[in-house]
């Protein structure tokens, strides 16, 4: 048997498939099909964790995805320690390792419950008003302690190891929730033909029939019809059944995420498989059958361990043959904890009272009780509980008063009703209405293209509501355009039980504050008592109350507890429950993994690597990447034994006396075509384009609207009506959005078009006084001659054998050309490239190199040297802007006054006075470094290097009127030490830019 | 004179085979961005041999040679063969704009009877035979690269995209396939 | 995740195939390199925001990569309207009084 509580004739489970499992070091038995939650019980295991605040013993409550109590580690491996999951919800399997979460040392002896005995200065709003000071206290004593006791579980400590997926899924008809009425719904559309997806968070749908012991469904037991139906509808192609899957967020538009587990339940999972599955779902219509969800009596003493939901004790009876207790009392407000009573006494399982808050219940399911044998207690209350760490007795009085009488019981079923699971509606921002006779919020206005069907549309007979499902699952086939075929048969259902309304707020006789805590929010330790304080102190609406009171604020967002304080408040402030507001529900319904959020997006797959075609060639050859953006680029190429910076020196060194060779691949390249193409590019860049020659290039600069340089690059004319435009590497995509932009709605008169050739081109950079002799041999139908061919010119011809483009132009001051070459081809002609530089002492070089190159020359490199306030006289580029030019994107903005005041800060160039200090990118410059706290900012280092080339630091800096401080002595104040630089023009090297003619 | 460079392809060597579902390294093509206003189609679409198509999301297909309507004025044109194509648009006076990108894109062909299921993956669209059929082409997304999906058969998609995110798309594409549903 | 109707496309199609573009019918003035400080102020700062319906760019990027314009409810998320670039704005029920 697997466990003392395990009666062989009760339940749907396998006795012959044992399962081993440890809960705190201590080994179990359990049933293939058990929770954690129902194998502890079989073995007469209530006490399962610690409450959050008191520390208080708490045992399991519920026997689905609401359970405020049981939450525990489930602990596979050394990284594979999940916290915080639901013991009603972890299904078993052998080998299982749960350990309870919130106590120390152990769970039965806690050292934090001494909280428990704290409990008057742990009161609502307690962290608001205690730790408001003094402020000093905060660092030193508050925080750290409350850090160390707050938390729910232990967060693992070593990456995830496992993998999780994502799928975005299309549907007619999304049925989410596979009860009686989503199964009639999902069964009604599919054989109507909609495309139907239906969801349930359980492994077997089934929904309440697990339970339900008297449910008839077209003849059978409910729980044997809704496996018939299931079969049924896994046969049809246009149906996915998605078990084990719980549908968290609806969003806008009919998108709803469903979160699947699919390994959490396998004793050992195939390491391939996702743990989880992200399914992003666009229905058509979504069918709502959530269901509802009992609340629990609010009375003294309600949580000690053995007191659960009265559907909590049916389901573990019925579907997993596990009795909670051997004496089991029940303790309700409504109808349907009597077929808890009844069912447990069918079992043999002794109820020795059954305490009715109302004073005279009636029906079918009361006199049943009384025919069997039940005591009733009308017009009663428990008003107090016993037991240390499990309940042994409970105290009952009458409601009217009258002498107190003591019952033994080791478990008590409560039930104060019944809510309807409207999160998923709410969140779809439909508007819930209060049906004031039932004391229930149920959906009123949708606000998209949904329905709710059954317990969760406040139906609570079982004929009703599988009419009403069947209906909606039709109509949404149709609505949606789904051929008929033929009406879904009708079947009989009836149910003894009527879900009927309970009661919200404190049972009575728990507002005395006798007899101990009565709880309203238990995983958040929020007593009515709290609530009612909560009110006293101030708080009008729902959500000051949860704010002040944490009450609805836990994991389980207060799926059992918001009616319950909603009433409390309600009733303090003497209004209708809807003026006082229901807390908004928000996206997950239940806790979802960070792994299932982010699907496929880990390590490799984060986001795109880029490489470009000559990638393969920088790995063989022992380059140090660094990441652009997407893309990975060469930084350096050492050699054997070198650091960076000799590395980077050398290639330095050796670009200027010989050459070197780089990869630029990643440059965005823009082709505009058309006849309006230079009329487009007058409007786009400040530059004049229009004389530009065929064959000829020019460095544009791109403004934004506001004056502000936005871009650059060199753009070649290849026709009268093509140009080849260049943007910064990081730029490519913004540039041609910006582009696109104003072309289709500004300027859709122009006759010219984009496209984005980036990735065509291989771009092979050779550079430096060799670089000519190096191109020459390759290339074919060109004469390379500075007189035919000179800086800043263009050619379409043929290197290596395939067409290419030839430019002659230089990022760093030598003599330079870029070969562009079809992409495929590119690790080809770099490796020719390559053969005929090494002939002439050539480097490869990488993207630092290149940046000391160009700084060197005082070029600027858009986003380090400007930041999106730096205008083009700023970066000391007026002369790119064309003077005569009546309109280009940014004409207006760069004559707003404060760009064109005095005082802007201005691109110069900066020289350490001690040589060999190189700045620090972002540094502050300062006039006088003995001003008093806080310094007036002059500026700051965009740009700072070793130049090997001049022997000395070089620095780039935007400073203030800098352009005027040509030699002035400026300061950069850093943590160890001021540095005293002298203000130089931009350019470092051949200032008078002889090298790029030869 | 030199020997024509090689050509090296950015999927070289990767292929995947599972069940239901197979992943390969489309052959390099020629391929044209080609865009135009309405007009100039019946010059370009003779020159190209084919029938530009004028609805959003078709595409036409004729021997190895295919035109996939991107956009109100964008077609991607496709060429199995590696015919020149900028030479056959040069021809058309009509206005126009043609540019190679024959090696901007890479593809992949996805094919097998999960190939809709593998592609819902990163894939937002509605890929089913109803709304994506036979011959649909769209430009889209899949995970976090932009992509051009073009279903050539019931089981049966071209994937293209940029070179630089074949290997993102290649590996995502990998991930989904080998994952059993 | 919103699902918006391409006017190029001829359909809907989900959100991540688009990218906002802010505010719609904000042209560019003709003689912009001539106009106040007031005037630039307006057409390039002030943005209307409004609670409820609200006129706004979108482009389609991953899809035909056309602009184009939309009208939606930003309490709802509801598209009342996407049209074309270049049309003028649709007259909308229960807008404009
Ligand atoms: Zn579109």
């Amino acid at each position: 048997m697997a466990g003392a509580f395990r009666l062989p004739a009760a339940g749907r489970l396998d006795a012959g498939r044992t399962l081993r499992f440890t809960f705190d070091g201590v080994s179990h038995t359990g049933l293939a099909g058990d929770t954690l939650a129902s194998a502890l019980l079989a073995n007469g295991v209530h006490l399962v964790g610690r409450s959050f605040k008191y520390h208080r013993p708490r045992g399991i409550l519920a026997a689905g995805a609401e359970e405020p109590n049981a939450l525990v580690g489930i602990h596979r491996d050394a990284a594979r320690r999940t916290p915080n999951v639901r013991a009603t919800v972890q299904e078993l399997y052998d080998g299982l390792n749960a350990v309870s979460q919130n106590r120390w040392p152990s769970l039965s002896f806690d050292v934090g419950a001494l909280n428990d005995l704290a409990a008057p200065f742990f009161s609502a709003g307690f962290y608001y008003k205690t730790f408001m000071w003094p402020r000093a206290a905060w660092e030193r004593l508050y925080e750290p302690v409350i850090r160390r006791a707050a938390g729910l579980g232990v967060a693992p400590d070593q990456p995830d190891p496992d993998n999780y997926s994502n799928r975005f899924a299309h549907c007619d008809v999304l049925v989410v929730g596979a009860g009686p009425a989503g199964l009639a719904a999902a069964l009604a559309a599919a054989e109507a033909g909609a495309r139907v997806i239906l969801a349930d968070e359980q492994p077997q749908p089934g929904g309440s029939l697990r339970f339900e012991s008297g449910a008839v469904i077209d003849g059978k037991p409910g729980w044997e019809w809704a496996q018939e139906t299931v079969a049924r509808l896994a046969a049809k192609d246009n149906v996915r059944i998605l078990t084990r899957t719980t549908g968290f967020g609806y969003y806008a538009h009919n998108m709803v995420a469903l979160a699947e587990r699919l390994t959490d339940h396998l004793a050992a999972p195939d390491a391939q498989a996702p743990r989880e599955r992200l399914w992003q779902v666009r229905a058509g219509r979504v069918v709502l059958a959530t269901g509802a969800i009992e609340r629990h009596m609010v009375f003294p003493g309600n949580d000690r361990p053995g007191i659960m939901l009265a559907a909590a004790g049916r389901t573990y009876l019925n579907h997993y043959g596990v009795a909670v207790g051997r004496r089991v009392a029940v303790y309700t407000a409504c109808d349907s904890a009597y077929a808890a009573a009844l069912d447990l006494k069918k079992q043999g399982i002794a109820v020795p009272v059954l305490v009715d808050a109302r004073q005279a219940p009636q029906g079918g399911l009361v006199e049943q009780a009384r025919e069997a044998g039940i005591e009733v207690l009308a017009g009663h209350a428990v008003t107090g509980t016993r037991g240390r760490l499990r309940l042994s007795a409970i105290e009952v009085v009458p409601v009217a008063g009258g002498p107190q009488r003591r019952v033994e019981a080791d478990a008590l079923l409560t039930s104060a009703g019944w809510t309807p699971a409207v999160h998923l509606f709410s969140q779809s921002r439909g508007k819930l209405a209060y049906d004031a006779g039932t004391g229930r919020f149920l959906p009123g206005t949708h606000a998209q293209n949904a329905v709710c069907v059954g317990a969760c549309n406040g139906t609570t007979d079982l004929g009703m509501v599988v009419e009403e499902a069947l209906h909606a699952g039709a109509e949404a086939a149709g609505q949606t355009g789904a051929q008929a075929r033929g009406a879904t048969a009708r079947p009989e259902a009836r149910s003894p039980e009527g879900w009927s309304a309970g009661i919200a707020g404190p049972a009575p006789g728990a507002e005395a504050g006798k007899g101990g805590k009565a709880f309203v929010d238990f995983q958040n330790d929020v007593t009515a008592k709290d609530i009612a304080q909560a009110v006293r102190e101030g708080m009008r609406s729902i959500e000051h109350v949860k704010r002040f009171t944490t009450t609805g604020m836990a994991t389980d967002q207060g799926k059992t507890s918001n009616l319950h304080a909603l009433a409390i408040a309600a009733r303090m402030l003497d209004k209708p429950v809807p003026e006082v507001g229901l807390t908004t529900f928000r996206p997950p319904y239940t806790p979802v993994t960070f792994g299932a959020l982010v699907g496929h997006g880990r390590g490799a797959l984060f986001e795109p690597t880029r490489r470009t075609p000559i990638h393969a060639w920088a790995e063989a050859h022992g380059a140090v990447f660094e990441d652009v953006g997407q893309w990975k680029r060469a930084w350096y190429f050492p050699k054997d034994g070198e650091d960076m910076h000799a590395a980077v020196a050398r290639e330095c060194r050796t670009v200027r006396q010989a050459a070197g060779i780089f990869d630029a691949s990643t440059l965005g390249k823009i082709e505009v075509v058309g006849p309006d193409a230079a009329r487009f590019m007058e409007l786009m860049y400040t530059n004049p384009w229009a004389r530009l020659e065929v064959g000829r290039c020019r460095y544009g600069i791109m403004l934004r609207e506001d004056g502000f340089i936005y871009d650059d690059g060199v753009v070649g004319r290849l026709a009268e009506d093509r140009f080849h435009v260049t943007t910064t590497t990081g730029g490519a995509p913004r540039v041609l959005h910006h582009m696109e932009d104003y072309l289709q709605t500004e300027f859709p008169h122009l006759k010219v078009w984009l496209t984005s050739t980036t990735e065509q081109w291989a771009v092979i950079a050779v550079q430096g006084p060799r670089a000519r002799d190096i191109v020459a041999p390759l290339v074919e139908g060109v004469d390379l001659s500075d007189a035919a061919m000179p800086h800043m010119s263009v050619r379409t011809c043929r290197v290596c054998g395939v067409p290419a483009r030839l430019f002659r132009i230089s990022f760093t001051g030598e003599r330079g050309f870029e070969i562009n070459v079809p992409a495929d081809h590119g690790l080809a002609v770099w490796e020719a490239v390559w053969a005929q530089g090494e002939r002439h002492g050539a480097v490869a070089y990488g993207t630092e190199t290149m940046h000391v190159l160009r700084a060197e020359k005082g070029f600027i490199i858009v986003g380090q040297d400007t930041d999106g306030t730096v205008t083009p006289d700023d970066a000391g580029l007026a002369w790119a802007i064309g003077k005569k030019k009546t309109d280009f994107v940014g004409i207006r903005g760069l004559r707003r006054t404060d760009l064109v005041a005095p005082g802007r800060r201005q691109l110069i160039g900066l020289k350490t006075l001690d040589p060999s200090i190189v700045l620090e990118e972002g540094a502050q410059i300062v006039a006088d470094p003995n001003q008093k706290v806080p310094m007036k900012m002059l500026g700051f280092v965009t740009s700072a290097y070793w130049s090997e080339n001049c022997g000395h630091s070089i620095a780039l800096a935007l400073v203030e009127d800098g352009r005027a401080r040509m030699g002035e002595r400026l300061y950069v104040p850093m943590p160890d030490g001021t540095i005293e630089v002298e203000v130089t023009s931009t350019v470092f090297f051949d200032e008078k830019g002889e090298r790029v003619h030869g | 004179m030199v020997e024509a460079a090689r050509r090296t392809s950015p999927l070289e060597g990767r292929a995947f085979r599972g069940h239901g579902i197979v992943l390969a390294p489309a052959a390099p093509a020629s391929r044209l961005s080609l865009r135009a206003a309405e007009e100039a189609l019946p010059a370009l679409s003779k020159a190209l041999g084919l029938s530009l198509p004028r609805r959003p999301k078709t595409s036409a297909a004729e021997g190895g040679r295919a035109a996939l309507w991107l956009g109100p004025d964008e077609w991607l044109v496709i060429d199995e063969q590696g015919a020149d194509l900028p030479a056959l648009a040069a021809g058309v006076s009509a206005l126009h704009s043609a540019v190679d990108i024959s090696h901007r894109n890479t593809a992949i062909l996805v094919s097998g009877k999960r190939a809709e299921e593998v592609l819902a993956a990163g894939c937002p669209q509605d890929l089913c035979e109803a709304r994506f059929p036979v011959g649909a082409a769209s430009r889209t997304v899949f995970g976090k690269a932009e992509i051009v999906l073009w279903r050539t058969g019931k089981t049966v998609f071209r994937v293209e995209c940029w070179r630089s995110f074949s290997d993102y798309v290649f590996s995502l594409l990998e991930k989904a396939a080998r994952e059993t549903m | 995740m919103l699902l918006i109707y391409c006017p190029y496309c001829e359909e809907e199609r989900p959100e991540l195939e688009f990218r906002h573009a802010g505010e719609a019918h904000i042209a560019r003035p003709e003689n912009i390199a001539g106009i106040s400080d007031e005037a630039f102020e307006r057409y390039f700062f002030i943005r209307s925001n409004p609670k409820g319906i609200a006129y706004e760019r979108w482009r389609h990027i991953h899809g035909c990569a056309r602009f184009f314009n939309a009208a939606r409810d930003t309490v709802s998320d509801r598209f009342l309207a996407t049209y074309r670039t270049g049309e003028p704005k649709p007259r909308l029920e229960g807008e404009g009084q």
